[in-house]
């Protein structure tokens, strides 16, 4: 994943100790994704071998600063897609395609159950984290965080919804089948 | 345990008659907990706004119970009926709210015009429900004056100005972007713990769904699922 441009961008503001790093990344990710210490070192090892970052003693501590090379990755990264799992392949769509393919023998209620069952599933899950959002004072982008989540959950509810609009009859599965 | 301040058994409610007849709802069961708040969810048509209007006293169920506040609504009389209608269930639509003619304070005032209360009080009250939705400034205003999140809000003022066992919500973010739907809905969620008010809310969207205790998802007229309820469960049980 992207830890390495996570710990590239703070590296940006400044030189940083290692454990430093660590508490910044949870911090600047809302808490959602923990780093363990090993994880960070490990990294950074790559980012100096790389060249995109450099070490210094101070104290007996390392002190870890960003080179001239890991400002321009760095710049690369800012502007390149994101890059996601090949095309869409959840458990979500898996669930409910095979549902649809064992419907073609067992007609459409199996698959309208499963799609109705996620759905509520969803739905309680969008509820539980509107309740953690309201109750804690969370960070700005701990509040981020969950609204990403929401929003992704919010993808899922509107095509489970379409995925039930289509089983419904629409010419689409009329022409398949 | 409480009894539910609204209950649906086995409610039917048909529209027209023989090859035109629709079945807008074909037996649903619901009941909603004091202070719970419900949202309704379902593809267009399948019966939500129907449900509302039987809820609210609006049209009259072709079979099946409809209790409001311990009452059925089949067994009250007309008069009764529109009592029912101006004390205990407050609406919220989608838009046209508000009497334009009126003006912001005026309109939240009229519920308690209607029943007699005087002019002094009346403002009082009224002053009190828009700073509980948030709304305190330019209440001389004209409803065309406000943004259509403050029109809601000031909506919302006026089905609480009076007590509500129950509030009835069709799409009241459904004009609204997302951000200024989202903090109407949130107004909404809070006076179950406010006031006491139940709410049923209809909304297409998740993320106001997900501000109620409850999802109910409804198709083809019939309720087909729901999320657990986070209040207590009242004595009835929420029908399933
Ligand atoms: N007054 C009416 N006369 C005839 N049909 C109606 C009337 N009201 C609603 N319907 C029909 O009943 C069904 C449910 O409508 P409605 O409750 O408005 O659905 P929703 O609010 O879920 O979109 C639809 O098929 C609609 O056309
Ligand atoms: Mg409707």
């Amino acid at each position: 994943m992207a830890v390495r441009e996570g710990l590239l961008a703070l590296l940006h503001e400044g030189p940083r100790h290692g454990y430093q790093l660590k508490t910044e990344f949870e911090a600047a990710t809302g808490g959602v994704w923990p780093l363990n210490v090993g994880q960070v070192y490990t990294t950074l090892d790559r980012l100096e071998r790389d060249g995109l970052v450099g070490v210094s003693d101070n104290e007996g501590q390392k002190v870890y600063s960003i080179t001239v090379d890991g400002v321009s990755a760095l710049g690369a990264w800012w502007e390149a897609a994101p890059v996601d799992e090949p095309p869409p392949r959840d458990e979500l769509m898996l669930k409910v395609l095979m549902a649809i393919e064992r419907s073609t023998e067992r007609g459409d209620a199996h698959a309208m159950s499963v799609i109705t069952h996620q759905r509520t599933v969803l739905h309680s899950m969008l509820q539980s984290k509107r309740r953690a959002r309201s109750v804690a004072t969370t960070s700005l982008a701990a509040r981020l965080v969950t609204d990403a989540l929401v929003v992704r959950a919010e993808a899922d509810l509107r095509w489970l919804d379409l995925c039930e609009a289509q089983l419904n009859g629409t010419p689409t599965r009329k022409a398949r089948s | 345990m409480n009894d539910p301040v609204l209950e649906l058994v086995d409610v039917v409610k048909t529209f027209g008659k023989g090859s035109t007849e629709v079945r807008a709802l074909n037996g649903v069961d619901l009941a909603v907990s004091p202070a719970e708040f419900v949202a309704v969810m379902g593809p267009s048509g399948c019966g939500k706004s129907t449900l509302l209007h039987l809820a609210g006293g609006l049209e009259d169920v072709s079979s099946g119970r409809v209790r409001v506040a311990g009452r059925d609504i089949g067994d009250l009389d007309l008069a009764s009926r529109a009592a029912l209608r101006r004390t205990d269930v407050g609406y919220v639509f989608q838009r046209l709210n508000l009497l334009p003619s009126l003006t912001a304070l005026e309109n939240v005032a009229l519920p308690l015009k209607l029943e007699g209360v005087g002019r002094r009080e009346a403002s009082a009250r009224s002053l009190d429900a828009l700073a509980a939705v948030g709304v305190t400034e330019q209440l001389s205003r004209y409803p065309d004056d406000f943004s259509g999140g403050q029109q809601q809000r000031i909506a919302i003022a006026r089905a609480i100005v009076v007590e509500r066992a129950l509030i009835l919500a069709d799409e009241p973010s459904g004009a609204l972007d997302t951000m200024t739907g989202d903090s109407v809905i949130e107004l909404l969620s809070s006076l179950p713990g406010r006031f006491g008010t139940a709410i049923v809310l209809v909304t297409h969207e998740p993320r106001f769904a997900s501000w109620a205790d409850r999802v109910v998802f409804m198709r083809d007229g019939v309720v087909v699922d729901q999320t657990a309820s986070t209040v207590p469960v009242s004595a009835a049980g929420a029908a399933t």
